[in-house]
């Protein structure tokens, strides 16, 4: 911790003093790095955490660089107006594109994103109002406090000062409510909605925000530059951005910063020559011959190969790399802090949730014919079948994950039958997942805690300021209380990802628990664990009913249900074959058959 | 615009639409099978025409020199991961197919340049240096990083689209190409003149396209291709190699690139950055299949075609902003009609 913080304190105390000793020329680069990394950070949230891939940032800086030049240039409007007006016009176009292209599967994004960005360049390009493909000049400097900031050397600190705070922003917000949200999204929407994320609008607010500083450094260039045309803001520029995000390593913040540095510093040496890049040149001159022309782009060539051979090498980026050798901080246990509010439970109802006629058709399958069951407060109830009879589809129709055909589901006494998933884990829900669904990169704590996120209120704004510690404090509390109950306390700081299955599977139990929910549903939670691991499991589930907790398990394992739930629900060929008690359901002869095809 | 015009611009969209097409089929290919979105197909495009137009000139293209300069780099890289794996038995096969075979390839059409042969030749020729670069490539950059995310194969697809960019600019120079013309002959029908060229094109990517389907449906390794687009886990475990199934994929999708090349080349000037343009109209006809279905991508194609060349005439400053705007209410439509998977990475 003291030595991360020290690194930090040098890096930035270098940045303040590099103006002071270095020559001109590495101010104007300092300043591009700064200008840079502002536009990947966005990157880093949106690709590389959100997992959603854009390559028309660029255009987005664009809008902020041409906003800011058109209205101080024709209206005289003060830049610092002009700053707001392009963030909010920004803002709309980013908000307008994502709404149609987020809610595409993964690779459409960055397609249309290519597409978006090479209509916006050579809309700045043919617009007469904007200055044609020749563009405007005459854009006036930023003045703060009645000082023109002509000096490149004064425009650094407040470039690098807007880059901090947007890093520091950043940082924040990865470390938040939303910020566990936005990474959840990552591992599909499914996980993320069944813990009362919307997800769709989750990815648009992130591409808003990743718009938004790349409109940021727009404006910070024009008013650098004083004057604009559109080759700056083309598309070789956008897939410049996403290759510093993800070459520096797009799943950190410090990604965006290593990744700037590297691609500028990389491409002015590549523009420079010198020794190195003559031999190359004539290295490659000897391996392909030929009349060739000899105004031939060897930087481009060299910047393309070393790329691959770096991604080759680095899948990841820099930036995991560079981390191994820093000194990783020590946990620090989590204080407690006051519990956050918990549901009022209504007890009076003899049913919490109905399943009344539940019918999916996929084309001719019927995978859930007609089924009814109810599920009572304070039980555990097994929905129970051999393979292929439909259960795992029957608890999606209860979770939101499937559309019913015909029939309804009711909890606590309203209609859930069209409630999104995200809903549903809101009236008091809670599930699990029957193929592990963890962000294996995240600590326990911040998996479980993702459990929570119904229960807190934070958005984007509050967590980038870092004005959420109170309500973050009991949200982590309550996270280590869950991992406590569910007896994983000795790996609460591990990431997720290096637990073994039952671990896991308990991991996520606990994640369920973190969201204060009235049913718990479990998706064959036993699958795949060892003998004891499943005996801790079983007492584990017979604690939380003592405790009040109502269970709903669909499960494989006979043993297992047997001595655990109260009541069983068989299904097979999805239709209902028998429901009672466990023992009344073992000696049921039909469903002996179904088991063992007719013993 | 009367009739004759618009039946002018339809002719020219239907000509472009059917290069798009076969682009379009590439790129879908290409997807499917190794989730790789190929970026760089441009460039097959560009050096398929430039390839061409330098053999008219009697001179020895400079692919020829990649082609040869890729097949060592290959071969360096299978020696090396057979001595590290212990399977030196397989070497001198698997350097017989990835070094001497596309060296031969350079040699003999670096030897046939001087000789100015008839065109048919020509393109024959051009088609296989080309095509031969195809599977190097998927050798040399994506098959070490075949199970990285999409995420990672798309920005080694766009850092091998700018290593090639620079290749060709060095190899053709700044100044443009043309070939000439397969015919030159014309015939009317009623006031409409249809050229026997853009009949020709559009002919050899149908033809093209009915050989996919052929290939697809008929033969064990389109059969193969199809079962790894499906699954790559399940075709792995009944024994299609991934390795082998992204090379063929990449020899397929070169071989259609080098023919959008040969094709478009007497229609466009074409030069070195020529291709980026043109396949991200490709891009546009596949998303509009969805990437996944190539009847709806090359139709799609088709209409980016058409819409290109009528826009082309009313407001062409803004031809490539239309053609691009375009891609947005299509995927509004496609958001709104598709049911959603979540991919996982």
């Amino acid at each position: 911790m003291r030595t991360g913080r020290l690194a930090f304190v040098a890096f930035v105390a270098l940045l303040a003093a590099l103006p002071a000793f270095a020559p001109q020329f590495w101010v104007t680069l300092g300043n591009y790095i700064g200008l840079y990394s502002i536009v990947a950070l966005g990157l880093v949230l949106l690709t590389g955490v959100a997992g959603q891939t854009s390559f028309g940032q660029a255009a987005f800086v664009g809008l902020g660089a041409y906003t800011s030049a058109y209205l101080t240039t024709r209206y005289g409007t003060s830049p610092w107006l002009t700053l707001w007006i392009g963030l909010a016009f920004t803002g709309a176009v980013a908000l307008c594109l994502g709404f149609i292209t987020l809610r595409m599967k993964g690779h459409y994004l960055p397609l249309a994103t290519i597409a978006w960005g090479i209509s916006l360049y050579y809309l700045f390009g043919n617009l007469e109002m904007l200055g044609g493909h020749t563009g405007m000049t005459g854009i006036p400097a930023l003045s703060v406090a009645g000082i023109e900031l002509r000096n490149e050397r004064w425009y650094y600190y407040l470039i690098w000062a807007i880059a901090l705070v947007a890093l520091w922003a950043t940082n924040n917000l990865l470390d938040s409510r939303p910020g566990r949200a936005i990474r959840a999204l990552r591992g599909g929407l499914e996980m993320a909605q069944a813990f009362g994320v919307n997800g769709a609008r989750l990815k648009i607010v992130v591409f808003v925000y990743a718009a938004l500083l790349a409109c940021v450094s727009g404006w910070l260039y024009a008013h650098l530059q004083r004057f604009v045309n559109p080759s700056p803001f083309g598309i070789n520029q956008g897939i410049e951005y996403l290759f510093m995000a993800v070459i520096g390593g797009a799943g950190s913040v410090w990604g965006a910063v290593i990744g700037a540095t590297l691609i500028t510093l990389l491409k002015q040496w590549l523009q420079d020559g010198g020794p190195l890049m003559t031999l190359l040149r004539d290295g490659l001159e000897l391996v392909l011959p030929k009349g060739v022309s000899p105004s031939g782009n060897f930087e481009i060539i060299v910047f393309g190969i070393l790329m691959v051979v770096l991604l080759q090498r680095a899948r990841e980026g820099l930036w995991p790399w560079i981390a191994r050798f820093l000194p990783r901080p020590k946990p620090v246990p989590v204080p407690p802090a006051t519990p956050l509010a918990a549901r009022p439970r209504e007890q009076d109802g003899a049913t919490l949730l109905y399943v009344r006629n539940a019918r999916k058709q996929f084309g001719g399958l019927v995978a859930v014919n007609d089924l009814s069951f109810e599920v009572r407060p304070g039980e555990i109830l097994g929905l129970i079948g051999p393979n292929g009879a439909g259960k795992s589809t029957t608890f999606n129709l209860i979770s939101g994950g499937l559309a019913l055909t015909s029939g309804d589901v009711a909890f606590l006494g309203a209609s859930i039958r069209h409630t999104p998933p995200y809903e549903i884990a809101a009236r008091g829900i809670a599930r699990t997942f029957q193929h592990v669904k963890l962000i294996p990169q995240m600590s326990v704590l911040d998996n479980v805690a993702l459990g929570a996120y119904l229960r807190g209120r934070t958005g984007v704004v509050r967590a980038a300021l870092k004005l959420d510690r109170v309500e973050e404090a009991r949200v982590r509390a309550e996270a280590a209380r869950a991992i406590e109950r569910c007896g994983l306390a000795a790996h609460t700081f591990d990431a997720a990802g290096s637990l073994a299955l039952g671990q896991q599977r308990i991991v996520e139990i606990a994640r369920a628990l973190c969201a204060d929910p009235v049913l718990l549903l479990l998706d064959e939670p036993a699958a795949g664990l060892r003998y004891l691991e499943k005996q801790e499991l079983a007492a584990l589930l017979r604690s939380l009913k003592a405790e009040g907790m109502t269970i709903l398990l669909v499960e494989h394992d006979m043993d297992f249900v047997m001595g655990l739930t109260d009541r069983l629900v068989v299904m097979d060929f999805g239709e209902k074959l028998a429901e009672g008690q466990p023992a009344d359901i073992q000696r049921n002869p039909r469903v002996r058959e179904a088991y063992l095809g007719g013993a | 615009m009367d009739l004759s015009i618009a039946a002018l611009l339809a002719q020219d969209g239907v000509t472009n639409g059917a290069i798009y097409a076969l682009l379009a089929l590439a790129l879908v290919l290409v997807f499917a099978v190794t989730r790789v979105i190929w970026v760089p197909s441009g460039e097959y495009v560009a050096f398929g025409t430039l390839t061409l137009a330098a053999l008219q000139l009697g001179k020895t293209p400079g692919t020829v020199g990649l082609l040869a300069a890729m097949a060592i780099v290959a071969g360096l890289m299978e020696t090396a991961s057979a001595l590290r794996r212990g399977e030196v038995a397989r070497l001198p096969r698997r350097l017989l197919t990835w070094t001497a075979v596309p060296l031969a390839i350079a040699g003999a059409v670096a030897a046939m340049a001087p000789l100015e042969l008839p065109l048919p030749v020509q393109i024959l020729a051009t088609l296989a240096a080309v095509t031969a670069l195809g599977p190097l490539l998927y050798r040399i950059a994506f098959q070490p990083v075949a199970e990285a995310s999409v995420l990672v194969l798309l920005i080694v697809s766009v850092a091998v689209h700018f290593a090639l960019l620079g290749f060709g600019l060095w190899f053709f120079g700044a100044e443009g190409s043309r070939t000439p013309p397969f015919s030159a002959a014309s015939f009317s029908i009623g006031a409409v003149n249809v050229s026997v060229q853009s009949l020709l094109v559009v002919a050899t990517s149908v033809l093209l396209i009915f050989a996919l389907y052929l290939f697809f449906g008929r033969t064990l390794y389109g059969k193969a291709l199809r079962a790894t687009a499906l699954n790559r886990a399940g075709a792995r475990l009944v024994g299609v190699s991934p390795n082998f199934a992204g090379a063929l994929t990449f020899t397929l999708a070169s071989l259609l690139c080098a023919f959008s090349g040969v094709l478009i080349g007497p229609i466009t000037t074409i030069y070195y950055d020529s291709g980026f343009l043109i396949s991200l109209k490709g891009f546009v006809g596949a998303i509009i299949g969805g990437l996944s279905s190539y009847p709806l991508a090359a139709a799609g194609s088709l209409l980016v075609g058409l819409i290109e060349s009528f826009s082309s005439f009313w407001a062409s400053a803004f031809k490539e902003v239309i053609v691009f705007t375009l891609i947005i209410p299509v995927l509004l439509w496609r958001s709104l009609t598709t049911t959603h998977h979540d991919e996982e990475e």
